[in-house]
């Protein structure tokens, strides 16, 4: 049994449960100490801990630069897609396009996917070794590199920063 | 405090404008993956303003609120990403009008090896 692997699960477990009863009364911490501890002995195997170039720092930082970032995009996109749900001629040309990535890290690539799928008019179908397979509600470019600019670049060089 | 719940009811509001945009769009789009495309954005936001707003009206629950948030954002991609896959590899034929589709290519040709 990898002890520094289940510790940190169950820290993990314990820190959500506490800001989620937001109180430290002794039976809240109680229970929450009995329900992660058996939580994480089932689930620490699946708990990975990927190795990274960055230091924790340059991480964190990275972590913070990308917020902002994320919601505006989020922001933006259910404007633009409520635009076009209110538009009478419902402005669409859907299509699915292929984006390559450079992220290596299992994490990285599921970041990616899911802020792809949260910002403006493009849906992840599928993640294969390097390559996201994307149905875009809009295709407005042919051209592949200004596609990738469209949709992965801003989130690109965050995450190789994260991760 | 008033100011909270002002900002708390305004964020309720606007989520659920959000939230019915998606829904009229969930009618409106043409196929599956279009639905899921105003299934999942629109949703996203309507939920989390409606959510961070209850937690402004109520500030001992604005913790609670923003782990919620945070949960819906991590799960919700992930819950469209996998049905609009599933029903590609099920064969939900999806509206092209620029008929463009580079993973039909790429799905074939790889079948097709796996016959070899």
């Amino acid at each position: 049994m990898n002890l520094k692997k289940f510790l940190s699960t169950f820290l993990i477990y314990l820190v959500f449960w506490t800001a989620y009863t937001s109180s430290l009364k002794q039976e809240e911490l109680l229970i929450g100490i009995i329900i992660s501890f058996f939580l994480s002995l089932f689930t620490y195997k699946s708990f990975s801990q990927q190795k990274s170039d960055n230091n924790i720092l340059k991480r964190l930082l990275s972590f913070i630069a990308y917020i902002p970032i994320f919601i505006t995009e989020m922001v933006k996109a259910n404007i633009d897609v409520a635009q076009r749900v209110i538009n009478p001629k419902l402005p669409i040309n859907p299509g699915i396009v292929k984006i390559p990535t450079k992220l290596k890290s299992e994490y990285a690539k599921l970041f990616l996917a899911n802020s792809i799928t949260l910002t403006p008019g493009t849906l992840t179908l599928d993640v294969k070794d390097q390559n996201l397979y994307i149905h875009w509600i809009d295709l407005s470019s042919e051209d592949k590199k200004i596609q990738k600019e469209i949709i992965s670049d801003k989130f690109e060089k965050h995450l190789e920063g994260m991760f | 405090m008033i100011i909270l719940s002002i900002l708390g009811y305004i964020l309720i509001l606007i989520g659920s404008i959000f939230l019915l945009l998606g829904s009229l769009g969930i009618v409106r789009m043409p196929d599956l993956y279009n639905r899921i495309q105003a299934g999942t954005k629109a949703t996203t936001l309507g939920a989390l303003s409606a959510i961070i707003g209850v937690g402004l009206v109520q500030p001992e629950w604005f913790l609670k609120t923003l782990i919620i948030a945070l949960f819906i954002v991590l799960t919700n991609p992930i819950g469209s990403h996998s049905i609009a896959r599933s029903s590609y590899k099920s064969g939900v034929k999806p509206i092209l009008t620029s008929q463009i589709d580079q993973y039909k290519d790429k799905y074939v040709t790889k079948e097709s090896s796996d016959e070899k």
